[in-house]
Parts: C-alpha cells; sequence; structure tokens
C-alpha cells in the first residue's frame, strides 16, 4: 500500500518520509516504519502517558496524533537524548536512583521530564508532580522518579558551573 | 499489520487506519468550502484527544476526518478593554500561557490547568472541548459563569450564539452541518465581580469532573445583584443553574437564603450514575460547593 500521499517529518534531527494512512497513528509509525521501539504503547487512549514524545517542544501522547498532523514538524523520541554512547543528564539520573523498574513507563517519564526540565529547570517537588501527572508508574511508587528528576537538576548546575568536563555528555 | 483482535460484540477493538480518510486543507476557507459542498461527510479534527482515542478503541464511525489543526486562522488570542476573543483550535497550553487570560478570566485560566495532562493539554483544543460536548467539559463552567459566546463560521458567514444556548442536548450543540466553531468570545466585565471555581474529581490530573461548579457574583450592600452560577455534571450538557441564581438574586446572604439556594439547586440538579460517580454524591457535593462559594462572598465582603 503505497499509494498514501508522502508525508515528511524529523525525528531526532533525522528527516523521515513515510507512505502510510494520514490517520496511522505517531506511535505505530515512531514503532513500526521507522523501529524506534523506545516509544512505549501503554493505554493507547492518552491516559498513561507511555508513548510521550516532543513534537516542536511540546510534550504529546504519540498514540493520539494522526500521522498527518506530525507532518513538518520535529519529534523527539527517547532515542534522541542520549548522545553516542553518554547517557543524557536526565537517563544517567534515573538509573542511579531507582527510577526505572519495568522500564514500560521509563521512556514516557524521560520525554516529559526532559520537557519539563526545557522550559523550568530548577522545578520544585510540586512542579515535578505536575509535569509528570500525566505519566503512570505501576511500580516505583512515583517517589524515585521524583528524586531522579531532581537529582538530574542537580548535575545540570553542576553541568553549568563546569561546562568543559561534562560538555561530551550533553 | 494492523492487529484485529474481535472484542465481545465481535467488533474490532483497534482501529484499521486504512478505513479513514484524513485530509489537511492549508486554509479555513477550503475546509468552509469542503464542509458547505459535502454536509455530514466530514468529520472536523483538532487535536484528536477524543477523535484518535476512538479510532484506537475501533469506535470511530466517522470514515472522512479533515484537519483543523494547522488552520492558523483558529488558533489566537486577541483582545480589547472589553473583550477576549480564543480562536477555537486554541490549545489548552496556549491558553494556560497567556498572561491576559490569567489576568483577566482566571477561571478559565484554572480550569485549563485541569484538563488531563501537560500532553493532553498540548493537544486538547477549547474548540474542541465544547463542540465535544461533555457534560464535564472543564472549560464550560468557567465560559458559562462569564457569559462567553460562541461565534459559528461556514461559507454562509460568521453568527453568534450565547455560549449559555450553545448545548442542546446529550453531546447536541447548534451548530449547523456547514459550521465550525471560529471563537469563543468572552466580555471582560467580571473584573469587579467576586469569582469562584472549584472542580471534584478523583484526583488532580487526568480525572474527569465528578462535579465542578462555576460562579461570578457582584454584590452592594450585602445584597447580590449579579450573579451566574454554572456546573458541570449535574445535567446532560454544562448548564447555568437559573433557579438557583433567581433564588439569591437581589437578596442579602443570610443563612437562610443559603438554605433557600441550596434548596433551590436540589430541585434543578438532574445528575446521573455512572462509572465516575452516583447522581446523589454529585448533588451533595454541588450543594456544598455552592454553600462554600456563597460563603466565600460573605468573608471576602470588604467592611
Amino acid at each position: 500500500m503505497s499509494n498514501w500521499p508522502a508525508i515528511t517529518f524529523n525525528v531526532n534531527g533525522e528527516s523521515h518520509t513515510v507512505s502510510v494512512p494520514p490517520i496511522k497513528r505517531l506511535l505505530d509509525v515512531l514503532r513500526e516504519d521507522l523501529h524506534l521501539t523506545g516509544t512505549k504503547e501503554g493505554c493507547g487512549e492518552g491516559e498513561c502517558g507511555s508513548c510521550s514524545v516532543r513534537m516542536n517542544d511540546e510534550l504529546v501522547n504519540s498514540c493520539l496524533i494522526p500521522i498527518l498532523q506530525a507532518s513538518g514538524t520535529n519529534i523527539q523520541t527517547v532515542e534522541g537524548l542520549a548522545s553516542s554512547e553518554h547517557l543524557h543528564p536526565i537517563q544517567q539520573a534515573f538509573l542511579q536512583c531507582g527510577g526505572a523498574q519495568c522500564g514500560i513507563c521509563t521512556p514516557g517519564m524521560l520525554m516529559a521530564s526532559t520537557q519539563l526540565l526545557s522550559h523550568n529547570p530548577h522545578p520544585t517537588l510540586d512542579e515535578i508532580r505536575e509535569g509528570l501527572a500525566g505519566n503512570l508508574c505501576r511500580c516505583t511508587g512515583f517517589i524515585r522518579i521524583f528524586e531522579s528528576v531532581i537529582a538530574a537538576c542537580a548535575t545540570d548546575a553542576k553541568e553549568e558551573a563546569e561546562p568543559e568536563r561534562t560538555a561530551n555528555a550533553r | 499489520m494492523q492487529k484485529k483482535r474481535p472484542n465481545r460484540n465481535g467488533q474490532q477493538m483497534r482501529g484499521n487506519p486504512h478505513a479513514h480518510e484524513l485530509i489537511a486543507p492549508q486554509h479555513l476557507s477550503d475546509v468552509l468550502r469542503i464542509l458547505a459542498d459535502e454536509p455530514n461527510e466530514w468529520t472536523p479534527i483538532a487535536g484528536g484527544t477524543e477523535i484518535m482515542v476512538a479510532h484506537a478503541a475501533g469506535r470511530l464511525t466517522s470514515k472522512r476526518l479533515i484537519s483543523l489543526w494547522n488552520l492558523s486562522d483558529l488558533r489566537f488570542i486577541s483582545s480589547t478593554p472589553d473583550n477576549i476573543s480564543i480562536g477555537g483550535a486554541t490549545t489548552f497550553a496556549e491558553i494556560r500561557r497567556s498572561a491576559t487570560i490569567a489576568t483577566h478570566v482566571p477561571l478559565l485560566a484554572q480550569a485549563a490547568s485541569w484538563i488531563g495532562s501537560i500532553a493532553n493539554q498540548s493537544r486538547a483544543t477549547l474548540g474542541g472541548n465544547l463542540v465535544n460536548g461533555s457534560p464535564a467539559a472543564d472549560s464550560s463552567p468557567a465560559l458559562l459563569a462569564y457569559d462567553a459566546e460562541i461565534e459559528a463560521i461556514s461559507i454562509r458567514g460568521t453568527r453568534r450564539i450565547p455560549y449559555a444556548s450553545f448545548h442542546t442536548g446529550y453531546k447536541r450543540n447548534a451548530l449547523a452541518p456547514d459550521e465550525l466553531l471560529y471563537a469563543i468570545h468572552i466580555p471582560l466585565r467580571f473584573a469587579d465581580h467576586k469569582q469562584y471555581i472549584r472542580k471534584v474529581g478523583t484526583r488532580r490530573a487526568m480525572a474527569i469532573s465528578k462535579v465542578a461548579l462555576a460562579a461570578t457574583a457582584q454584590l452592594q450592600s450585602k445584597t447580590i445583584q449579579e450573579i451566574r452560577i454554572a456546573a458541570a455534571s449535574l445535567a446532560p450538557f454544562p448548564t447555568r443553574l437559573h433557579r438557583t441564581e433567581a433564588a439569591l438574586l437581589n437578596q442579602q446572604l443570610t443563612p437562610e437564603a443559603i438554605q433557600f439556594a441550596r434548596t433551590a439547586l436540589l430541585s434543578e440538579a438532574a445528575p446521573i450514575d455512572d462509572i465516575r460517580s452516583t447522581a446523589s454524591y454529585r448533588t451533595r457535593v454541588a450543594v456544598n460547593l455552592l454553600e462554600e462559594f456563597l460563603t466565600s462572598l460573605i468573608q471576602d465582603r470588604p467592611a
């Protein structure tokens, strides 16, 4: 089936063009067509946040986006966080603080955290709770996830103080 | 490969993307032309937070969808000294970021913060919330309390509809098949009114209202000169509580008047039992919210 119109968008800085039904979910295009399986499907109805990605610097649930509406956008998925072998500070923080257990919610948690920190580098606990309120975890009890975000802020602050040492990690 | 798991009714639990057409004309005029030429054929889709849920579950009956998401003509927040206008496809994230809305229509800013999650607010639109017409719609009580107006648009032109008469039944509204919700206009004459809003749900985020109440009122020497009280989840659609308002208008806020208003609310509330709550709980909470609002009017009053 390639008589569908071509739809072009950027994912993690790379341009992609797909010919798929225009209502096909961004989530399914990422996983099936681009083989970016980091983004997970949880509820499939915008309630759980497992499929969160960033689209034009906004956090979105990729299960609710028809691919046609992603045309021309810049999308960041969990695969776009780490650079080469270096984890992103938010990933490092989740690893160190035990912010992940089974891992299904983790990509969404990381994207929601990244979104939060992108416009609020030093959120309060309440702001972290709000930023992650649309992302459900059934393992950790959330406390370690919140601690991970707080730890990532501390890492960021340290990086600001010592940019040359950690420049590669960004 | 699309998974095909039949549910108990033999329907597909998964939507089939091959079964739906979706187009995204560049200009509002093109969309309006298509809606006029083929009435009832196309379903508008903005941020998709309702339609894509139905699609994923295999419940989307519309075969042909027309996207409003990229129409800049429908995405704006503009203001004059007397009025704020919000384009139908403006997202709740945009509404929350607007300093004008936070300052002049704080009830709407508060309601926008209650919509789903950050990811839902990035996509859900004000027009979508109203056209979808859920009895529990988060933005509705605030807009009713501010006496907002809907502006509908079609190739025939535009027309204004008081928001209080926009909903005509459960998930039904006053729009003609060729019309879109172009804008919501909110008059800015409530600055010196007391304003109140509260939503009661299962938790603070992601919860659909069990019941919600918004109100504006103006008092002069303890007497209510003007009052608007609106509720979500007390009727088949978001609605003003006219009997309750009438019971309070031109009254002094004595304990007896408050009791009388509670009784009036009980007489006009028509909630239902559903998965989220019960009719009796909804009514009981609603009268308590009403009392909280009325009590705040007495307490806040400058001496």
